[in-house]
């Protein structure tokens, strides 16, 4: 080892983008990552490809001896005639509206609630969170017995205290069966938007609304002004999962409607078109399809929230 | 205890939720245990040449999907365990959807992955056609048991030659009635047309819904499933308007027809629940045998169930033929189950064993005494002691026609097309006229007949 330092040959071209170190650390994490890859290549990806694929076939459940071939776009301008399919469509798309917007002003009244300092609410927020814990298909049969128009419990207690003058058959009635399905999904997801916002509230700094209070600001001012704006990353991910979740209903619709017309959600007339009938080349084209949809509608969310931020 | 706030919660929690869970397990128990009741009169028959079977087969472990309508599971069980104690081959019972169309879509997928977890499946009177190519042909094995049924049923599960199952039991449409309300209202006898049932039925309804404002005249089948194309079937050819599909031809669009289907979408609500549009074979039972129907229509099944101990109908009621229409004849809908042993099945001889244990004379009279359901058999159909438990087996029923659904002219598009006729059939009693939806099932089944 030399005694005198020798200074260090300055490089000719200029520096390299990624010193050995960083390289080696990229490939670690590359390898550390590949079997998770490796799941959700054959989860997601892998099925979705086979499912594309058999949307260009004709391929049955029961074939029988007939061999699947392929039909190209057949599948899909079958799907684009499909009035029944339009029909559930526009019911999905009606419902995801209708729940997602009421149970994101609902679970924002109630977290604001939650959010504050009352005695119990320690209890509240655990309480809260019970129609959330039951499985829908358990949630959606317990509703179906509590709104029968012969023994169901709602009506019973409805005519009880004289706010309905007749039992009414909710869901066999087409035209309370939307609200009921509606009510049904709200009462269960509420309080999960509920606690996704209060996680939002709850990373707010205090400060901010007292220094608000010291300007002069009121409570509504102080709403709009500091809560909505930072609790913007929560509203975003709130609506993302709600209305994702809303477009693939099928649970709910499955339990009190089954295959009734005018009462299918995308998801259950998928199913049915796949399992009951029989299709699987059909189906797989009405699957692609509901994605693209389900789709549109995150890049849709994702772009005006991108525009609208500061 | 840091914790100690959140601990008390969660116990809490976790109380309420154990408290609700007994409650609903015990509200659905008492339901089942009155069921069961009614079932457990006489022992199961033991198997004949048990010794020779377990030698060959003892030891293997089959799974059998099973009844789950009424008692059906009960007598599942039952069979289970004599055939398991005398043969040592052990039964996996395991209850089918209860919607005819689900228990479809089971075994579907199950065939069409070539599972092996199915070995033994009961089969619906009109899916011989399509379930076929896997299933194993009993004929070797069990085609002299199958000479002793009725040669009617044995000729629609013979598929190409091949016996693919073998009857179990019968069933067709009939109807129920309250002969103590009857009495009560100045009736002498059932209603033979539908309109005069729907004037009984309103009379009743009217009288009764002062003490009981749960009453409704008429319960049966309206859900959006295979049960409603049973009961449409039986309205339709009662009313002279075919049977939906005649001769390859779609015939459902005719002024019979709309009329008969017209004049019951005008009965809902009306001596109908509003709610009848969702019920299924349960839930008629559930009403008629609570006292809360006059009339009601159901599979022969009901029977037993009704007549039991501990029944609140229990006396107060009979069965008869369904009405027909002004020009029309009573009919009822073939209904029914075989027995199929799965192609992919890996017991195959232990299998074939069990249904002809299932499918023998014994079998069925215990079926017959117990569950109420109708044999396949002729001998044991004309039983002193069958016929007793089993009212609607007097030839002044059991001779009714009987009709069947369309299933030859559709083979493995059956499913389908049977969803086309309940849903529109079902649009009808909802509100929408006859003669807009009838003409849009016809389509509808003209283009599955044509891309066959």
């Amino acid at each position: 080892m030399s005694s005198v330092a020798t200074p260090a040959p300055v490089p000719r071209r200029r520096r390299r983008r990624h010193t050995k170190l960083q390289r080696r650390q990229t490939r670690l994490a590359w390898l550390l990552l590949l079997p998770a890859l490796a799941v959700v290549v054959f989860v997601a990806i892998y099925p979705l490809g086979r499912t594309v694929y058999q949307s260009f076939t004709n391929q049955e459940f029961l074939a029988g001896l007939e061999p699947t071939k392929r039909v190209g776009l057949d599948n899909y301008r079958t799907l684009i005639h499909d009035t029944i399919f339009r029909d559930t469509v526009v019911l999905t798309i009606k419902f995801t509206v209708i729940t997602v917007s009421l149970e994101f002003l609902l679970g924002l009244i109630i977290a604001l609630v939650v959010n504050s300092h009352f005695k119990g609410r320690g209890v509240m927020r655990a309480i809260m969170l019970v129609p959330w814990a039951i499985p829908t298909v358990v949630a959606a049969k317990m509703w179906l017995w509590m709104l029968d128009d012969t023994n169901g419990v709602v009506n019973d207690l409805g005519m009880r205290t004289h706010i309905l003058s007749h039992p009414h058959a909710w869901i066999a009635d087409p035209s309370t069966q939307l609200a009921a399905v509606c009510a049904v999904d709200i009462w269960k997801t509420t309080p999960f938007v509920a606690l996704l916002l209060l996680a939002g509230m709850q990373v707010i700094p205090k400060d901010l609304y007292e220094a608000a209070s010291v300007d002069g600001a009121n409570q509504l001012q102080q709403f709009w002004r500091i809560t909505m704006p930072l609790l913007r990353p929560a509203i975003l991910v709130v609506l993302i999962f709600r209305t994702l979740d809303a477009l693939r209903v099928f649970d709910v619709f499955q339990v009190f409607f089954g295959n009734r017309l005018g009462a299918q959600s995308m998801a259950v007339y998928n199913q049915s078109t796949i399992v009951g009938d029989g299709h699987v080349g059909y189906g797989a084209a009405m699957s692609v399809a509901i994605f693209l949809i389900i789709s549109l509608f995150v890049v849709i969310y994702v772009t005006f929230v991108r525009v609208t931020e500061e | 205890m840091k914790h100690r706030r959140l601990l008390g919660v969660a116990g809490a929690v976790g109380a309420l939720a154990l408290i609700a869970f007994i409650g609903v397990a015990a509200a659905s128990s008492s339901k089942s245990s009155h069921a069961q009741r009614a079932a457990a009169t006489i022992p199961a028959p033991k198997v004949p040449n048990a010794a020779a079977i377990k030698r060959k087969y003892g030891g293997q472990t089959i799974t059998f999907v099973g009844d789950s309508v009424g008692n059906g599971h009960v007598r599942d069980t039952a069979l289970a365990k004599q055939f398991t104690k005398n043969t040592g081959i052990k039964v996996k019972v395991v209850p089918h959807p209860a919607a005819s169309d689900q228990s479809y879509a089971q075994l579907a997928r199950a065939f069409s992955a070539k599972s092996s977890s199915i070995d033994v499946a009961m089969i619906d009177v009109v899916w011989p056609g399509a379930f076929a190519p896997y299933l194993v042909n009993l004929k070797p094995k069990l085609g002299k048991q199958s000479k002793l049924h009725l040669a009617s049923i044995v000729a629609n599960d013979t598929i190409k030659g091949r016996l693919v199952a073998v009857p179990w039991f019968g069933d067709y449409g009939i109807l129920y009635y309250r002969t103590d309300l009857l009495r009560k209202y100045g009736y002498s006898g059932p209603p033979k047309t539908w309109t005069t049932l729907f004037q009984m039925a309103k009379k009743i309804q009217d009288g009764e819904r002062g003490s009981n404002p749960n009453f409704a005249g008429f319960v049966f089948q309206g859900n959006a499933y295979e049960g409603l194309t049973c009961n449409a079937l039986e309205w339709i050819a009662s009313a002279g308007g075919g049977h939906i599909i005649d001769n390859g031809k779609v015939t459902i669009n005719n002024a019979k027809a709309r009329t008969v289907l017209d004049s019951i979408r005008a009965q809902i609500g009306k001596v109908t629940p509003q709610g009848v549009t969702t019920y299924q074979e349960d839930q008629t039972e559930h009403a008629f045998d609570n006292g809360d129907a006059a009339f009601a229509r159901n599979w022969p099944y009901q029977y037993g169930i009704g007549a039991g101990a501990g029944s609140k109908v229990k006396g107060k009621f009979s069965v008869t033929v369904l009405p027909h229409g002004a020009s029309g004849k009573s009919v009822g809908t073939v209904g029914g189950w075989q027995l199929a042993v799965s192609r992919f099945s890996k017991h195959q001889g232990a299998s074939i064993e069990l249904v002809r244990y299932m499918t023998s004379p014994a079998v069925e009279k215990f079926d017959a005494i117990t569950n109420s359901n109708v044999p396949t058999i002729v001998s044991v159909a004309k039983n002193k002691a069958v016929v007793k438990a089993n009212p609607y087996l007097k030839p002044a029923i059991a001779s009714v026609p009987r009709v069947t659904r369309p299933a030859k002219f559709l083979g493995a598009n059956y499913n389908e097309a049977s969803k086309v006729v309940y849903q529109g059939i079902n649009q009808i009693l909802t509100g929408a006229p006859a003669s807009q939806v009838l003409p849009q099932i016809k389509s509808r089944l003209e283009q599955i007949l044509k891309s066959k």
